[in-house]
């Protein structure tokens, strides 16, 4: 088990340098993110509809998009490289394999998210401060979400034509339930809901990150063996 | 071929009997008070709907003893059995429209049993594309069993979401926990109805899986081709 | 230590491995000559164990710790440099970190890489690349050693430097198994042959000191007739 983590984080860790060495996803991560909280903002018309009312959507949409960018190079790197037979030959677990992706996919997701929230909060003028613990707890778990699903299909897309356009398609029904779980818990919180209420979508989550996390696990060997 | 034809005579029997269902539906059963003679499609609306759940169901129980097993059978029903639930989603996303605009005036709203459908129709479309995407054969299977699993784990947590919607659509009359509350005729046609497409779903992916099989030589030279 | 038993395994109609067995204790160094399309590359994923065979079965004292595998693809992040890859490597081998620096030091000076230790894979020449690969097959000391055509892109020199390095592994009581449509280049390492044809084994013997003309002499007549 301890060993599984280990290998896990080695190889996350060798992403995430790769990753932040070029710093194009990241950049275009965070480009991407400002520029779609600017054109929601200039786009609605505040006497029409109250930013309280939009945030929760804005902000998932941003989020989700940035979880995608992540995504789609998820495997590319070792089909670009190569070295994926390398890793299936090294004494490492095909759970190590899976977790090390996960955990850095969810790491650059979260540097994402680190970014927008602030900004979000910014532009639409939404105080966050309150409930930031609560929040980056619906953040972390429906984010997790996603990325659980996402790891494992873009194994498997990878391989494919269309890999870009395929992996969004295969990903939608599958993001919905907890994005609109994150998105319900959101506006909660930012409409002062009791604790008590956000508590059950935070279950909800749990729950889907759990299932889906387990289900990742028995699942990706059959997408990379032969 | 046998399986074939069998598919045809059962498919076949299922177009007679929904002919049979219509008229049960128009002429034998009551209207029902609020919404007029519009609620009939339900007879033909919430059967659909859950063929094609159903569909789904087994598209992901076949991916579970594909990988299990290794038999290429599972595959290829896995295939016929989303290829038949598109045609089902598509059957009730065309209907559900049909139905809402005389009731509630739009074309589509997202009450949850529409949502629910839209759900499943992505699923098949996703599984579909899936296939198309993926040349070898093995790896095919391998890849559809996955994505079908996935499918089947996401439908409890689909109904977590739709059902926790304000909905539009009238509560699920026939799955409440308690006994049934529609009166002894609407059921009853209902339940037929319910059968009927049970048995077209049968028959279509009967004859689905037997044309995969006849296909199969000529798959098998394309790819090495 | 590394032993083969009925092996067969068919990719659709195409039989890639037809009833292959063969034992190889330390110190033996097998070369296995065929024409493209004998099923070499199959035999090698089977005995890594990469491909389950679907008959029969391959066994390597140690698993998958003790192979180290040299291929067409060298299995390097382009992005990373040549060190950044070996310590990566060496961290999913288990390999200490005091033991992993001094292999990874001793290893770039045999291979004539201690100028490019710090360049990244991606900016170095095809022949530097295939150099670096090597380095990372040897950087968790294995016992057995699985070569698919290792000498491809080494000019004459490396090719030499990399026989020597070759034939020491040997003598210090390795297994190797190399596979390659060249007869000149694997013979002189062999200690035993082999001659591969649709996926069987058409002879399997000793060297027996014999030099590459008459190794290719005996290939050429057991390929053509058979």
């Amino acid at each position: 088990m301890a060993e599984t983590l280990r290998h896990a984080w080695r190889l996350a860790r060798k992403d995430l340098l790769i990753e932040f060495r070029s710093r194009t996803a990241i950049l275009s991560a965070a480009v991407f993110t400002v520029l779609v909280l600017m054109v929601f903002n200039f786009g609605r018309d505040p006497t029409a509809v109250a930013a309280v009312d939009l945030a929760p959507s804005i902000l998932w949409v941003t989020f989700t998009f940035a979880a995608m960018l992540a995504l789609n190079r998820a495997f590319q790197l070792e089909l670009e490289n190569q070295a994926l037979d390398g890793l299936l030959l090294a004494p490492v677990s095909r759970a190590s394999l899976y977790l090390g992706k996960l955990l850095a996919n969810l790491i650059f997701v979260a540097v994402v998210e680190t970014l927008g929230l602030p900004l979000f909060a910014l532009f639409f003028n939404v105080a966050v401060l309150p409930f930031v613990a609560p929040l980056a707890a619906v953040i972390a778990l429906a984010s997790v979400g996603f990325v659980a699903v996402g790891t494992l299909f873009s194994a498997m897309t990878a391989r494919t034509r269309f890999a870009e356009l395929l992996l969004p398609v295969l990903l939608l029904p599958f993001m919905i339930p907890p994005l609109i779980w994150a998105v319900l818990a959101t506006a909660a919180l930012l409409a002062g809901r009791p604790l008590s209420e956000v508590a059950g979508w935070l279950r909800l989550l749990g729950a889907y990150d759990i299932v889906f996390v387990a289900l990742a696990l028995v699942l990706f060997p059959a997408t990379v063996s032969e | 071929m046998k399986l074939l034809r069998g598919g045809r005579w059962i498919t076949a029997a299922g177009l007679v009997l929904l002919a049979a269902v219509y008229v049960r539906a128009l002429a034998f059963t009551p209207i029902e008070r609020f919404q007029g003679p519009a609620q009939k499609i339900f007879y033909v609306h919430v059967p659909a709907a859950w063929c094609a759940m159903l569909a789904m169901g087994l598209v992901g129980v076949a991916g579970i003893l594909f990988l299990l097993l290794k038999d290429p059978r599972f595959d290829r029903f896995g295939e016929a059995s989303a290829e038949v639930g598109t045609v089902f989603s598509l059957v009730m996303l065309t209907t559900g429209p049909i139905w809402a605009k005389p009731i509630w005036g739009t074309w589509w709203t997202w009450d949850a049993r529409l949502t629910l459908t839209l759900f499943l129709f992505l699923l098949f479309l996703g599984y579909l594309l899936l296939r198309g995407a993926v040349t070898d054969p093995g790896l095919k299977a391998r890849y559809s069993a996955v994505l079908g699993i996935c499918g089947l784990v996401l439908l409890p947590f689909i109904h977590l979401s739709v059902y926790l919607f304000r909905t539009l659509h009238p509560q699920p009359i026939v799955l409440k926990p308690s006994a049934p509350s529609l009166p002894g005729a609407m059921l009853v046609t209902l339940l037929f109805s319910f059968g009927v497409f049970t048995l077209l779903y049968v028959g279509f992916v009967v004859q689905r899986y037997a044309l995969s099989i006849l296909r199969e030589p000529a798959e098998a030279r394309d790819h090495h081709a | 230590m590394l032993l083969a038993d009925g092996l067969r395994h068919a990719f659709g109609a195409v039989r890639a491995l037809d009833d292959v067995s063969f034992t190889l204790l330390p110190g033996q160094t097998l070369a296995v000559f065929g024409p493209n399309g004998a099923g070499k590359t199959t035999l090698l994923k089977v005995l890594a164990g990469l491909i389950r065979p679907q008959v029969g079965h391959a066994r390597i004292e140690g698993g998958r710790r003790a192979v180290g595998w040299i291929g067409h693809q060298p299995q390097l992040y382009g992005q990373l440099t040549v060190r950044e890859n070996l310590r990566f490597w060496a961290a999913l081998y288990d390999v200490p970190g005091g033991e992993g620096r001094r292999r990874e030091g001793a290893l770039l000076s045999r291979l004539g890489l201690e100028a490019h230790g710090d360049r990244l894979v991606r900016a170095l020449s095809r022949g530097l690349v295939q150099r670096a690969a090597i380095a990372r097959a040897l950087i968790h000391d294995p016992r057995v050693l699985l070569l698919d055509e290792p000498f491809t892109g080494l000019d004459r020199m490396a090719a030499e430097e990399f026989r020597r390095l070759l034939a020491e592994q040997g003598a210090d009581g390795r297994v190797t198994v190399l596979v390659t449509h060249n007869v000149e280049e694997g013979t002189e390492l062999a200690t035993d042959v082999a001659f591969m044809r649709a996926g069987r084994f058409v002879r399997l013997e000793p060297r027996a000191g014999r030099g590459v003309d008459r190794i290719a002499a005996a290939y050429r007549e057991a390929i053509a007739g058979g």
